[in-house]
């Protein structure tokens, strides 16, 4: 749901069709996409919007809520002065959502990281693999029904 | 002997066209079936013909501070292909933030960036006083950025040592790491720790100021400024160092944008960009100094850049050493900030409060913040998720190093190797800020 005194902020206006909550909160925007269209959504903030930069992609585990996975969409619009938050929601399966990179290159280790940590797939990714972990690593370590303690042998 | 091969060169076309996907046995013999195959064949396929060798270049390789791994496909002398490989250092601190109390969370950003350890004290701290509302005392915010600026000093001055001697001058290091020690004797002082500080908590200051510490920087800030004159005397006009950096590592703006560069490299390349003027923090707006930029976009324009940045670095800590506001160094604020020492043995509230925070922490109202702040390797933010509990719900950690290590095939393929280190050492990383 978006509040109505944010239908007047610009990229709420321009995100109208695709979003599904927004919210103004510590003085950050964020706005929730319906998570189909976010490469639709990033695209027209990259192009009308001048946001230039993704400055990072990373993911919230709702365990056990569905759907699970937030993945969130930091950008900056470097001669504006703004910066926004993108976010959309996905379901634990099928875990996977579009790959920004056809919009944003940077999109392209953000992903792998959060694919490594978080297990959820980006579909067209060039280079879907383990970043951090090691590749032969079982399960994705910030998901939270991961275990913090115990061995592993 | 005809038969005997060249080992050093790979024949692309002896390589099967499809490698196909290996089962991976783990530890225990399991055979399990992974997410995504690596195909590490990938690297060796040439795209110039028999010509090429691949050459793995790290992790232990002594220009990429710390544990980089590069594979680098070469043509003679020439960079056909680069495919860098991190996670060596990756020691699950993000996952480690969930299982602390904010308070402690601090310690944990230290070991990111250990180069800058006061900055990510600052962007953490930033982003939970976001979230709890808190109005932090001028002095603490004062102190914080005289800190944050030193830091830099710290930073660009292991940066410059090291990157000189990649390229062959080994004196400069020598005299970086005799500011680095007044610089690290000056955290000492305020912390009681030289490189993992903690000095910024959730509230203000971890302690008040010392005794002396006046003099310690005054004493650091009349002489910096000459002794940069030194290493400038010793690198800008030398012929060797300007020939190895002038003219090399060129990337455009565009694709640094577009791949999510920060800090110097876009400010050598012409952007005026600094999230100090841009969207200040901790009363940076009260400070006056000038955000430096170069055009020329190479690995001198980098060392030129971060020597004018140590200048101003140090007439900020000139600033806030003269105009240091009087007060206290915590917010008021019980519940969050220790109460004192003295208090504690004399009022009953006190101890109770001191009993609850240390034994359980303070609850977090529930919201997401971003802070950002600006490292001396480019934009820090920490994107912070709570719950309403006394431990982060999600620390993410968007590290400079790690945006800016991507652009690393862009940056050096179709140039040469011995370019490739003093093109990467112009990047200024550190792998534990790429790793986390």
């Amino acid at each position: 749901m978006i509040p109505e005194n944010l239908l007047d902020n610009p990229v709420v206006a321009a995100l109208k069709d695709l979003a599904t909550a927004a919210k103004l909160e510590f003085d950050e925007l964020t706005v929730e996409i319906a998570p189909g269209s976010i490469v639709e959504a990033l695209r027209r903030v990259k192009k009308d919007l001048q946001f230039e930069r993704l400055t990072s992609v990373t993911g919230v585990d709702r365990y056990p809520a569905e759907p699970r996975f937030e993945i969130v969409y930091h950008l900056q619009a470097i001669a504006k002065k703004q910066r926004l938050r993108l976010k959309a929601r996905v379901a634990s399966d099928p875990c996977e959502i579009e790959s920004a990179t056809s919009v944003y290159r940077s999109a392209n280790w953000y992903e792998r990281e959060t694919f490594d940590l978080f297990g959820v797939r980006f579909a067209g990714h060039p280079d879907l693999t383990r970043i951090v972990m090691p590749d032969d690593w079982e399960g994705h370590p910030l998901r939270k029904d991961y275990p913090v303690t115990g061995t592993r042998y | 002997m005809a038969d005997v091969k060249d080992t050093g060169v790979l024949d692309a076309a002896e390589l099967p066209a499809e490698t196909t996907p290996v089962e991976m046995p783990n530890d225990r013999g399991v055979t399990s079936e992974r997410a995504v195959e690596l195909d590490y064949n990938e690297h060796l396929k040439s795209k110039s013909g028999p010509r090429s060798m691949v050459l793995n270049m790290g992790p232990q390789h002594p220009s990429t501070h710390g544990v980089l791994r590069l594979l680098l496909e070469l043509d003679g002398e020439e960079i056909l292909k680069a495919a860098p490989d991190i996670g060596y250092l990756h020691t699950g601190i993000e996952k480690e933030f969930e299982q602390k109390t904010y308070q402690q969370g601090v310690t944990l950003t230290d070991r990111i960036d250990y180069l800058a350890p006061l900055s990510n004290n600052l962007a953490y701290c930033l982003a939970a006083e976001k979230l709890l509302g808190l109005e932090i005392p001028e002095l603490a915010q004062w102190t914080r950025v005289m800190l944050a600026e030193f830091t830099r000093l710290n930073s660009h001055l292991v940066w410059l040592g090291t990157h000189a001697i990649d390229i062959g001058a080994m004196s400069v290091f020598l005299y970086c790491f005799r500011e680095r020690e007044e610089i690290l004797r000056v955290f000492e002082m305020f912390s009681g720790q030289r490189m993992m500080t903690s000095y910024f908590r959730i509230g203000g200051l971890a302690l008040p100021h010392p005794r002396g510490w006046q003099k310690r920087v005054k004493d650091f800030v009349d002489i910096f400024p000459s002794r940069v004159d030194e290493y400038e005397e010793l690198l800008t006009t030398n012929r060797i160092w300007t020939g190895r950096t002038k003219g090399v590592g060129y990337i455009s703006l565009e694709d640094m944008l577009d791949l999510g560069v920060t800090g110097p490299m876009l400010r050598a390349a012409g952007l005026k960009i600094d999230v100090r003027k841009d969207a200040p923090y901790s009363s940076y707006e009260k400070f006056d100094f000038e955000v430096p930029t170069r055009t020329e976009n190479d690995v001198f324009a980098r060392y030129q850049l971060r020597i004018e940045e140590m200048r101003q670095s140090c007439k900020i800590i000139k600033q806030a050493l003269e105009g240091m506001p009087s007060g206290s160094h915590q917010a008021d604020a019980p519940g969050i900030v220790l109460p004192e020492r003295e208090k504690m043995k004399t009022q009953m509230e006190a101890l109770i409060y001191h009993f609850k925070i240390v034994s359980e922490g303070f609850r977090v109202p529930e919201g997401e913040v971003y802070s950002a702040i600006e490292s001396p390797r480019g934009e820090v933010g920490c994107y912070m998720v709570s719950d309403g509990t006394q431990k982060p719900y999600r620390v993410h950690w968007r590290g400079p190093s790690f945006g800016n290590l991507q652009s690393i095939p862009t940056l050096i393929e179709g140039t040469l190797i011995a370019d490739v280190i003093a093109a990467l050492g112009s990047m200024d990383f550190v792998l534990g800020d790429t790793d986390r």
